[in-house]
């Protein structure tokens, strides 16, 4: 019995943190956020192998486990790293190769030649009477809050819950940048008029599949976000003087620090086994994503606000940054579902709501 | 991540359920620790390994390895077949601990095997009206007098003192050495003449703790454990142990189940309590918050089993973050229930036999009891998170 990393899984993760302090510190962040292009640290990411982490061998990937992919969210979440992982590297593999289709694509999204966004917002709850619908193979309709504005390809939901590419550039197919607070992670507004595209799947449970595992993602990414926030509010508090002394040194900013820890210590676990689950206790693992995005959610936000304050004044400078790692987790807490909307998923996974 | 126990394991829960099966009945139901039936239980837990388990055979214990999986599954097997688990208490989580890590030879003899028994039930008298969270600046003195001490002051909140045969008690010896090095660590009988005990009735309206008076109570000089002025280090010796102390693994997630249940049947106006979204919504946030400390759980467990010590954090929340759940969560149930929710005692609707009221009360005790969240909270960020400790304040 061993609840916990193998020393390959926590080499992976050194690995990723070690590229990401070198490679895409706060400047580096920053510049995306002006001119939005990620393409030097997705290429570095992917020649560490993370665009084949969960694609298999036969299909010329590396084949970890979800695990492992947990373990490189939560390092990108660490470093607010701005890539189009989530899309590229956990979604459209996941879709493809539970459905079964088109898996002749994964070389090139392992390799890095290809990249993907993904359309999903609407089966979390539509908001603006969007929606994609499919007659024959063309889709029409508009979907928004799309993941990754640099797609070569996109992965889209239709309102039946069946699962659409839509490349790039596709007649009918028109973007528009849709601006919001996270910076690290450009989102896109499609709008698809009689747009051709290739079905990946009409059964459900592919589109329930790639939702569950894109949460247990998001859960990773807060926690990682979380972790750097704590670690930036003891560092700032033990070195910051007021009074002739560390204010780390005063109880209400250390009790401020050691709530942080005790409710983020425990999400790692949490999220460890929604990853574990994913591969080895699959009949958990839809309410494992469910409930461990719904509370990592809710201890990042209070962890986003708590950090902030511990730096003063300084906390809520531009200068600090630290409000990149605020708005990462804001953006998560809203995508693929927000906590309320997720915990009466879970509610209703376990028969808890009436018919 | 390996979450299998492997077959040696899965062999030895079949052998522990096995046992269950054939002699669970023997288990008593009631709460007299005196009674005969819980005693023979008790004898026939310790005989089959399920209690005592890795004391040594030498002083009345089973004798096995020690092996965090087995004590486990056992607590495990016991929790799903809702049998009682045997004696607990401070005298059998702590004291016995302690005595294995510091006690004479001597001590180790004449003290373990009755209190593993049942024989010999004990008290803790540490805290005192002036020395709570600040423990070490207890007053409570013990001067030696030939070949006695002679103990004078006062204990509060000392819990079963009123039924207890005998009390391990921290002791000023030392009045000049600096507060943590003149402290003693005494163990003595409360049929000792000079012992007054002043029952204390607490929220839930029981008298478990008390106040505990000492005038001039003579115990033997080798009745101390560990040297002059080392009280300190033998009262902290078994914090290292973190015993299993903190209940059974599986109390919070049968609660929880049992809340569930509960809101289910409970209805308002005709509508079961779990079709209201609202009451829905706060159920689902204390199952994510049950869950995330039951993997916290599995992550110490499985540390200390390979003594690699990555989960220091893990394990340093888990007071804190434990008691203040079990307080919320037996507090949803109460306001599932609403004015249900208030009944006591003898109510004739009382729902669980009153349980939700007394846990939500007891576990306001836990939550100050044995280092408050508040003292939880500084040891995290001093020795959890390395920040500075608060600096000392000179009084005039
Ligand atoms: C149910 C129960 C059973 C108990 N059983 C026993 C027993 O068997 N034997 C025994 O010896 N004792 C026992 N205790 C005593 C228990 O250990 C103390 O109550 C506890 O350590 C707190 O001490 P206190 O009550 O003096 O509170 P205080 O120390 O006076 O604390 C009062 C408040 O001040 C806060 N505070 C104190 N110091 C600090 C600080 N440095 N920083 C921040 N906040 C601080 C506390 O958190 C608390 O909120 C029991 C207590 C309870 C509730």
């Amino acid at each position: 019995m061993e609840f916990g990393l193998s020393e390959e899984q926590t080499l992976l993760q050194d690995s990723v943190r070690r590229f990401l302090e070198d490679n895409a510190p706060l400047d580096r962040v920053r510049a995306f956020a002006d001119e939005a292009d990620d393409s030097d640290i997705w290429q570095g990411l992917i020649d560490l192998g993370i665009g084949g982490l969960l694609v298999s061998e036969d299909n010329g990937g590396i084949g970890l486990g979800h695990l492992d992919a947990v373990l490189v969210a939560e390092a990108l979440g660490y470093s607010a790293t701005p890539a189009p992982f989530l899309s590229t590297a956990v979604l459209l593999p996941t879709a493809l190769q539970a459905a079964g289709a088109h898996t002749d694509m994964l070389a090139d999204l392992v390799s890095g030649s290809l990249r993907a966004g993904a359309a999903l917002a609407e089966s979390n709850g539509d908001r603006l009477n969007g929606g994609v619908s499919c007659a024959g193979s063309n889709l029409t309709g508009t979907t928004r809050f799309v993941l990754d504005s640099k797609a070569d390809v996109y992965l889209v939901t239709d309102s039946d819950s069946g699962l659409h590419l839509v490349d790039q550039g596709a007649s009918g197919l028109s973007a528009r940048k849709l601006s919001h607070i996270d910076a690290t992670r450009p989102l896109t507004e499609l709008t698809l008029d009689n747009t051709p595209a290739r079905r990946v799947s009409d059964d459900p449970a592919v589109l329930q599949r790639v939702l569950t595992v894109g949460r247990t993602m998001l859960a990773a990414d807060t926690l990682g976000a979380a972790q750097f926030m704590l670690d930036a509010a003891v560092a700032y508090a033990n070195d910051r003087e007021q009074f002739n002394r560390p204010i780390g040194s005063f109880q209400a900013v250390k009790h401020m620090c050691a709530e942080m820890a005790a409710e983020i210590e425990p999400c790692r676990a949490l999220v460890w086994y929604a990853g574990h689950a994913l591969d080895e206790a699959p009949e958990e693992a839809e309410l494992m994503a469910l409930q461990s995005k719904a509370h990592t959610s809710e201890v990042g936000k209070f962890v986003a606000k708590t950090a902030t304050e511990v730096h003063g004044g300084m906390g809520f400078t531009d200068l600090v940054g630290l409000h990149y790692w605020f708005k990462r987790i804001g953006f998560n807490r809203q995508m693929l579902g927000n906590p309320e909307f997720l915990r009466e998923q879970a509610a209703r996974v376990q028969g808890l709501v009436a018919a | 991540m390996d979450l299998s126990y492997g077959p040696e394991y899965e062999a030895f829960r079949e052998e522990v359920s096995a046992f269950l099966k054939t002699h669970g009945d023997k288990a008593p139901k009631g709460s007299d620790m005196r009674s005969k039936a819980v005693l023979d239980w008790q004898a026939l837990l310790i005989e089959h390994g399920y209690a005592a388990r890795t004391i040594p055979r030498e002083y009345g214990g089973y004798g096995a390895e020690p092996d965090i999986l087995k004590s486990r599954i056992i607590a495990e097997e016991f929790a799903s077949a809702q049998v009682n688990s045997g004696l607990g208490g401070q005298g059998i989580s702590m004291l016995v601990p302690t005595l294995l890590e510091m006690g004479s030879e001597e001590q180790k003899k004449r003290f373990i095997a009755p209190t593993i028994r049942g024989e010999m039930i004990w008290c803790q008298g540490y805290s005192e009206p002036g020395a709570g969270s600040d423990l070490a600046s207890l007053k409570t003195k013990a001067e030696l007098d030939g070949d006695e001490w002679v103990v004078n002051g006062q204990k509060i909140w000392t819990s079963t003192a009123h039924i207890a045969d005998w009390i391990f008690c921290l002791v000023r010896t030392e009045p000049d050495a600096p507060k943590h090095q003149g402290i003693s660590f005494l163990l003595f009988s409360m049929d000792t003449p000079g012992i007054e005990v002043r029952p204390l009735v607490d929220m839930t309206g029981n008298a478990n703790f008390n106040e505990t008076f000492f005038t001039d109570v003579r115990v033997p000089k080798e009745q101390i454990v560990g040297a002059r002025g080392q009280g300190w280090q033998v009262a902290n010796s078994i914090l290292g142990f973190e015993r299993d102390s903190l209940g059974d693994p599986n109390a919070m997630l049968s609660r929880l189940n049992r809340l569930t249940e509960l809101m289910r049947e409970e209805t308002v106006d005709g509508q079961r309590v779990i079709d209201n979204p609202i009451f829905r919504d706060r159920l689902m946030r204390i199952q994510g918050r049950v869950m995330s400390l039951r993997f916290n759980e599995l992550r110490v467990l499985s540390d200390r089993v390979s003594g690699k010590s990555d989960a220091r954090l893990a394990r340093m929340v888990s007071k804190l973050q434990g008691t203040e759940l079990r307080h919320d969560l037996e507090a949803l149930a109460i306001d599932a229930l609403g004015e249900l929710g208030l009944a006591y005692g003898d109510n004739p609707y009382l729902r669980d036999k009153g349980t939700w009221q007394y846990y939500y009360m007891f576990f306001l005790g836990l939550i100050i009891g044995g280092g408050t969240s508040q003292i939880q909270k500084n040891i995290i960020s001093e020795r959890g998170l390395g920040m500075p400790k608060e600096p000392k304040i000179e009084r005039k």
